[in-house]
């Protein structure tokens, strides 16, 4: 990660002042409906939001993913919407903790030589 | 000659109080036991927490990457009423975030209904109002959310969304009156650079009636404790509104509109919205009837010095410290317990920094050896206000002021 410029307050010795953010640590794991996830979720936002989650119900999973697609705009289509609540709620049941970046899988990644 | 640390405790001394014995490390209030130095655990479930330097920040608690919201780990809140930058919380709703920002080229724009509209760079509001410093705590609408019993959806924090800093901008009023308000005007609102990913996301959008945007101590910032604002929590402007919750703080502020209808923009309404009542809060699992935007920080207080779980030494008093804050009529007492809040004694409390800031305060008790002990806190403000013993509980896990217990056991 980059760190920024800094600048001291009515000081404008470096007028532009940038920084890199990082990449997202992991992605949604396998599991029936990983790739609605990693097709929908993903535009807006990382995988970490739904592994943060205390245990929700698949009834608040989809009351959950009929919010981001009718208040946020999120293109995944009715029909997919049924297997994605059954994978979040799978998914919630797996403890952040687990996602230990050195353990997680790469989504396409794994190599032709495994 | 034994070095005292900023408690007036010799090391052996703060060994001997604030050192968890038994393999949990002195991580602060929230019984966190560090699993290595690579994470924290919040004490709830999913309260895994990676620590990741962010740009511009010291290794952070992150519960979110994208768009980041980054939680400061308790223990510093115990080293100093001001929040350092590199280790106050971050909070984004919206993913695009510009990662450039250039100051030749950065306005920040009034418009609406005022007489002129008008655009400021960096520079003239530094050079042409007067700038103003407030010290003011900055707490997320969910700080605290994690400990919801029962557990609600949304952010999972847990105390350490929120930061105390010295605010240094142009007073909001003077750039009003400079552009003249006009008569019908009813709510102000406000603005970043953040943009939706999504075409369809309501942009993060957030108003102020125009008699609370006209206070003395509304500011639109460009720093924080000397230095300009850290870009991830917004350079180079954010609104800072002492008192109240920080998603009014609009961060990357570019743009204030004054309105003459009250905004019931998303991020105004169903957004952020309490129920109607006069404790904000509903019975578990009830939904709101009526509700109307958050506003105003109820009292809180925590013991800073001394961590869930602690094995404290007896023979010699033990000093316990803390912080406490309200939404702007300032601290009158903070009292303590050790006994689960069967007895309660006056703490001494300390520093006034200004009526919106964190306010220290600290105690010696006396304990009893080969017991276990409940350390609790209880702030009151100058016009009478106070804590619950009970969390409220609202479907945002929003609002939480109840009294946090600190649980404690003395060696044999």
């Amino acid at each position: 990660m980059s760190v920024g410029i800094a600048i001291g307050a009515g000081k404008e010795s470096h007028s532009t002042r940038s920084i890199a953010f990082p990449t997202d640590p992991f992605s949604f794991q396998p599991g029936v409906g990983q790739e609605v996830a990693n097709t929908y979720c993903v535009i807006c936002h990382s995988a970490d939001y739904i592994y943060i989650q205390p245990p929700h119900s698949q009834g608040k999973w989809t009351e959950i993913i009929k919010k981001m697609k009718h208040t946020f705009g999120c293109p995944i289509p009715d029909d997919s919407m049924d297997t994605l609540a059954k994978y979040l709620t799978n998914q919630n049941e797996i403890s952040p903790a687990a996602l230990n970046p050195a353990t997680i899988q790469e989504p396409s990644s794994s190599s032709a030589t495994d | 000659m034994a070095l005292l640390n900023s408690d007036g405790l010799t090391r052996r001394q703060f060994l001997q109080t604030s050192l968890i014995v038994g393999g949990l490390s002195a991580l602060g209030q929230q019984s966190a036991r560090a699993t290595s130095p690579e994470s924290i655990e919040l004490p709830f479930n999913r309260g895994h927490r990676p620590l990741v330097a962010f740009p511009e920040k010291r290794p952070l608690m992150v519960m979110t990457t994208r768009p980041p919201q980054l939680e400061t780990p308790f223990p510093i809140f115990n080293e100093s009423i001001f929040t350092p930058n590199d280790a106050f919380f971050v909070r984004w709703h919206l993913a695009n975030i510009p990662t450039t920002i250039d100051l030749k080229t950065f306005r920040l724009t009034i418009r609406g209904r005022v007489r002129d509209s008008l655009s400021f760079s960096l520079n003239d509001l530094q050079e042409i109002f007067e700038p103003i410093e407030v010290a003011a705590v900055c707490q997320c609408a969910g700080n605290s959310r994690g400990f919801s019993e029962p557990r609600v959806a949304g952010g999972q924090w847990g105390h350490g969304a929120m930061g105390n800093a010295r605010w240094t901008g142009v007073r909001l009023r003077d750039l009003l009156e400079k552009a003249g308000i006009e008569n019908d005007a009813k709510h102000v609102r406000f603005d970043g650079l953040d943009r939706p990913v999504a075409d369809a996301t309501p942009d993060f959008l957030k108003s102020l009636p125009i008699h609370d945007a006209l206070v003395d101590h509304v500011i639109v910032a460009y720093a924080m404790n000397g230095e300009a604002l850290p870009f991830l929590n917004g350079f180079p402007l954010r609104l800072v509104v002492p008192g109240w919750y920080a998603t009014y703080w609009v961060k990357m502020l570019n743009d204030i509109e004054v309105l003459n209808h009250e905004d019931h923009s998303f991020w105004m309404d169903p957004a952020y919205r309490i129920p109607d009542n006069a404790c904000g809060c509903l019975e578990a699992g009830q939904k709101p009837t009526r509700t109307i935007p958050i506003s105003t920080m109820p009292v809180r207080s925590f013991i800073t010095n001394v961590s869930d779980g602690t094995q404290i030494s007896v023979g010699r008093p033990t000093f316990v410290k803390g912080i406490a804050f309200d939404q702007g009529y300032g601290i009158d007492q903070v009292l303590f317990s050790s006994d689960g809040g069967q007895h309660w004694d006056a703490a001494q409390v300390g520093k006034d920094y200004g009526d919106f800031s964190f306010r220290p305060w600290e105690i010696w008790v006396s304990l009893k050896p080969g017991r276990s002990f409940q350390f609790q806190s209880l702030a009151i403000n100058r016009i009478g206000e106070s804590q619950q013993f009970h969390p409220k509980w609202n479907p945002s896990g929003y609002l939480r002021n109840a009294v946090e217990t600190i649980h404690v056991t003395t060696q044999n």
